[in-house]
C-alpha cells in the first residue's frame, strides 16, 4: 500500500497516468449525477435506480453491438431507449411517490433497484461484459501515460452533454417549464403546465442521460449487475457536494471524485476501491452534519 | 398503544402465551421445521431492532445489518483465536460480538446521528455496503472466502434445537425489552424525535444521547443473534451472511413496513408473515425470489406503506366514525 503511495511521488508520469485516466472517467460519473441533480431538484426524490439505469444503459449498447450495431451508435441508441425506460418506471411507479414522504420514495426506487439488478442477472448473467470500441489508445512520454480514446471521447461527450443541458434548461420551451416546476409546482400548475408531464419529462430525461453514461461506461470499463448502486452513490455523492441546481459544480466534482477515486484505487487497491467510494460518502455526510451544526451553534 | 386499538378484542398476553407455546415447544413439536423456526425468531429480532429506529425514531437506517455482520466476525475470530473449548469459545464470542456491536454503534452513532432524513437513509446504505466490501478485502477475517465456524459437539440434532432455543431466547429478550421500554419517558422521548426532532430539542430532550443509546440497544441484540446466527450457519461469508445488505438488510426494512412500523407488534406480525410467505413461496420462483422481493418492496412502499397494524387501526378508525 505504502509502497504504491511512494511510486506516485516517485514517478510522476505514473502520478500523471492515474489521475488523467481517473479525471476522464469521472466525466461519465458527472453525466449520471446530471440526471441526479435534475430528478432531485424538480421531482424532490432521491432516485436510488440511477445506477441501474446506467447499467441498464451499458447492456444495451452491449446487446446492440452483439448484433453487429456499430459501438458508438451504440450511444444514442441507448440514450433513446433509456428515455423510454425511464417514461415507463415513471408512469409505472414514480408519480405514485413524486409528492409522499421522502423515505417512501427512496425505499420505492431502492426497490426497483433491486428488481432491475436481479433482472439484469438473471437476464444476461453476473459476467463481466465490455465492448472494443476498437479506437486504439494514445500514449505519450515514452508510454508512461495511456489515455484511451474512447475516455476522451467520454470526456468530451460529458462535457457537451452539460453544455447542451444549460442551454435546454435555461432557452428550451421544456426547459424553462422545467425549471418553473422546481422552483413552485403549484404556481407552474396555475400557469398552465402540465406539471405531470414536466415531472416524466424530466425522469425520462435522466434516464437517457444514464443511458448515454451507461454506454460509454461499457466501452471505457466495464459492466456487470451488481455495478448499479456504486453509481447510484457516485451520483448521489456529487450532487450532495455540487449542490441540484449547479452544472458546472456538477461537472467538477464529478472529475474529482473519478480522479480520487482512481488514485485511492491504486493505492489502496482495486479491492478497496469500492469500500473507498461508499467510505467516502459517509464522511462527506458526516462532515456535512458537523458543519450544519457548527453553524446551528454559531446562530445560537 | 395508539396502534393496537383495533386488536383490543386480543389480548396481549394471548399472543405471548401463543409465542412462547411455539418457541418453547416448536421444535420439539416439528424437528422437521426446527430450522425455519430458528431463522423466524432471527427475523422477529431483525424486524423489532429496525423499528426501534425506523419506525419509533424516524431514522430509517439501512445499515442496522452492519451490527449483524460486527457480530457474526467477532464471534468467528474469537472462536477461531481464543483457543478454548467449544462452549466457553461459544459464550466468549457472543459476549464478544455484543461488546463489538455496541461500541461500534457508539461510534457510528456519534458520526451518523446528526444526519437526518433521507441523508441518513442513504449514509447508513453506504456504511452497509462499505462494511461488506472491507471484510471482503482483509484477510486477517478471510477476505472474500470469508470464515468457517467450529463444529458443533454434542449428538446430531441436538445442534439445531440450541440454537433454536437460543435465538428464540433473544428474540423475547429483545422484544419484552422493547415492549416495556416503550411504556417509559425514554419511549416517549423517541417519539418525540420521530414527531419534530426540532421541537424535542427545544423542550429540552438530550436528543443526541437518546438517539446513540437506542442504536446501542439495536445494535446490542443484532451483536447477540450475529454471532448465534453465524454459529448456527457454520460459515460466514462477508457478502452473502455477515453484511447480506440484499437479503436480510433490506428483509429488516420489509418487514417492519409490512407488518405496520412503529407498532409493538407490527414488527414481530411483519416478520410472521414474511418469513412464512417466502418459505412457503420461495422454492416455487426458481431463482427468480431476488427479482420477485425487489417487486415486493416496490408493491408493499407504494400501496401500503402503513402496515398490516396501520391498515387494522384505519378500518377501525373509520367504522367507529361511520
Amino acid at each position: 500500500m505504502l509502497d504504491n503511495l511512494s511510486l506516485l511521488f516517485e514517478f510522476p508520469p505514473v502520478a500523471l497516468d492515474v489521475v488523467l485516466n481517473g479525471l476522464l472517467i469521472g466525466a461519465i460519473f458527472a453525466l449520471a449525477a446530471y440526471g441526479m441533480a435534475l430528478v432531485w431538484g424538480v421531482l424532490n426524490i432521491v432516485n436510488v435506480v440511477q445506477g441501474e439505469l446506467v447499467v441498464l444503459g451499458g447492456y444495451i449498447t452491449f446487446v446492440a453491438v452483439q448484433w453487429g450495431v456499430p459501438p458508438l451508435a451504440g450511444l444514442p441508441l441507448s440514450s433513446a431507449v433509456m428515455f423510454c425506460v425511464g417514461w415507463l418506471i415513471y408512469k409505472a411507479v414514480i408519480f405514485r411517490v413524486v409528492d409522499r414522504d421522502i423515505f417512501i420514495s427512496i425505499l420505492a426506487t431502492f426497490g426497483l433497484s433491486i428488481l432491475i439488478q436481479q433482472l439484469a442477472n438473471a437476464v444476461f448473467g453476473s459476467d463481466v461484459r465490455t465492448v472494443d470500441a476498437d479506437l486504439g489508445s494514445i500514449y505519450f512520454l515514452d508510454g508512461m501515460v495511456t489515455l484511451s480514446v474512447v475516455k476522451l471521447l467520454a470526456f468530451v461527450l460529458a462535457l457537451g452533454a452539460g453544455a447542451a443541458l444549460w442551454f435546454f434548461l435555461g432557452k428550451a420551451r421544456l426547459g424553462q417549464a422545467i425549471r418553473a416546476t422546481a422552483q413552485n409546482p403549484r404556481a407552474a400548475r396555475i400557469l398552465g403546465i402540465d406539471t405531470d408531464r414536466v415531472f416524466a419529462a424530466t425522469y425520462a430525461l435522466n434516464a437517457a442521460l444514464c443511458g448515454a453514461a451507461g454506454s460509454l461506461a461499457v466501452m471505457a470499463w466495464t459492466i456487470h449487475p451488481y455495478l448499479g448502486l456504486p453509481y447510484t452513490i457516485r451520483s448521489f455523492m456529487v450532487v450532495v457536494v455540487a449542490g441540484v441546481g449547479n452544472v458546472g459544480a456538477v461537472i467538477a466534482a464529478g472529475l474529482g471524485l473519478g480522479a480520487l477515486e482512481n488514485v485511492a484505487g491504486f493505492v489502496l487497491g482495486v479491492e478497496f476501491q469500492i469500500a473507498f467510494v461508499f467510505a467516502l460518502m459517509v464522511v462527506i455526510l458526516v462532515w456535512r452534519s458537523i458543519r450544519a451544526a457548527r453553524k446551528r451553534s454559531y446562530l445560537e | 398503544m395508539s396502534g393496537d386499538k383495533g386488536l383490543q378484542h386480543i389480548k396481549d398476553w394471548h399472543v405471548l402465551v401463543a409465542l412462547a407455546l411455539l418457541g418453547l415447544a416448536g421444535p420439539l413439536v416439528l424437528p422437521s421445521l426446527i430450522t425455519q423456526i430458528a431463522f423466524l425468531w432471527l427475523m422477529v429480532t431483525f424486524a423489532v431492532t429496525w423499528d426501534m429506529l425506523g419506525g419509533r425514531m424516524g431514522y430509517n437506517s439501512f445499515g442496522n445489518i452492519v451490527f449483524f455482520g460486527i457480530g457474526c466476525y467477532a464471534a468467528a475470530v474469537i472462536q477461531r483465536d481464543a483457543g478454548l473449548p467449544y462452549f466457553e469459545g461459544l459464550a466468549l464470542g457472543i459476549a464478544a460480538g455484543a461488546v463489538v456491536a455496541v461500541a461500534a454503534a457508539a461510534l457510528f452513532g456519534a458520526a451518523l446521528l446528526g444526519i437526518r432524513g433521507h441523508y441518513f437513509a442513504i449514509g447508513t446504505l453506504g456504511l452497509s455496503v462499505a462494511a461488506a466490501e472491507i471484510a471482503a478485502g482483509w484477510d486477517y477475517v478471510g477476505a472474500g472466502s470469508g470464515l468457517a465456524l467450529p463444529l458443533y459437539p454434542g449428538a446430531l440434532g441436538e445442534r439445531e434445537l440450541f440454537f433454536a432455543y437460543a435465538l428464540f431466547g433473544v428474540a423475547a429478550c429483545c422484544f419484552l425489552f422493547c415492549r416495556w421500554l416503550y411504556a417509559t419517558r425514554f419511549g416517549l422521548a423517541l417519539n418525540a424525535i420521530r414527531d419534530d426532532h426540532d421541537k424535542a430539542d427545544a423542550m429540552g430532550l438530550r436528543t443526541t444521547p437518546i438517539k446513540i443509546f437506542t442504536w446501542c440497544i439495536s445494535a446490542f441484540f443484532l451483536g447477540i443473534s450475529g454471532a448465534l446466527a453465524a454459529n448456527m450457519i457454520g460459515f460466514i461469508d462477508p457478502r452473502d451472511v455477515a453484511f447480506a445488505g440484499a437479503t436480510f438488510g433490506v428483509w429488516m426494512v420489509l418487514m417492519a413496513i409490512l407488518g405496520g412500523k412503529g407498532t409493538l407488534w407490527g414488527p414481530v406480525l411483519g416478520a410472521f408473515v414474511f418469513h412464512v410467505t417466502q418459505e412457503l413461496f420461495w422454492t416455487w420462483l426458481l431463482g427468480w425470489q431476488r427479482v420477485a422481493l425487489g417487486l415486493l418492496i416496490v408493491v408493499i412502499v407504494v400501496f401500503f406503506p402503513q402496515g398490516i397494524m396501520g391498515w387494522i387501526a384505519e378500518r377501525r378508525a373509520r367504522r367507529e366514525t361511520a
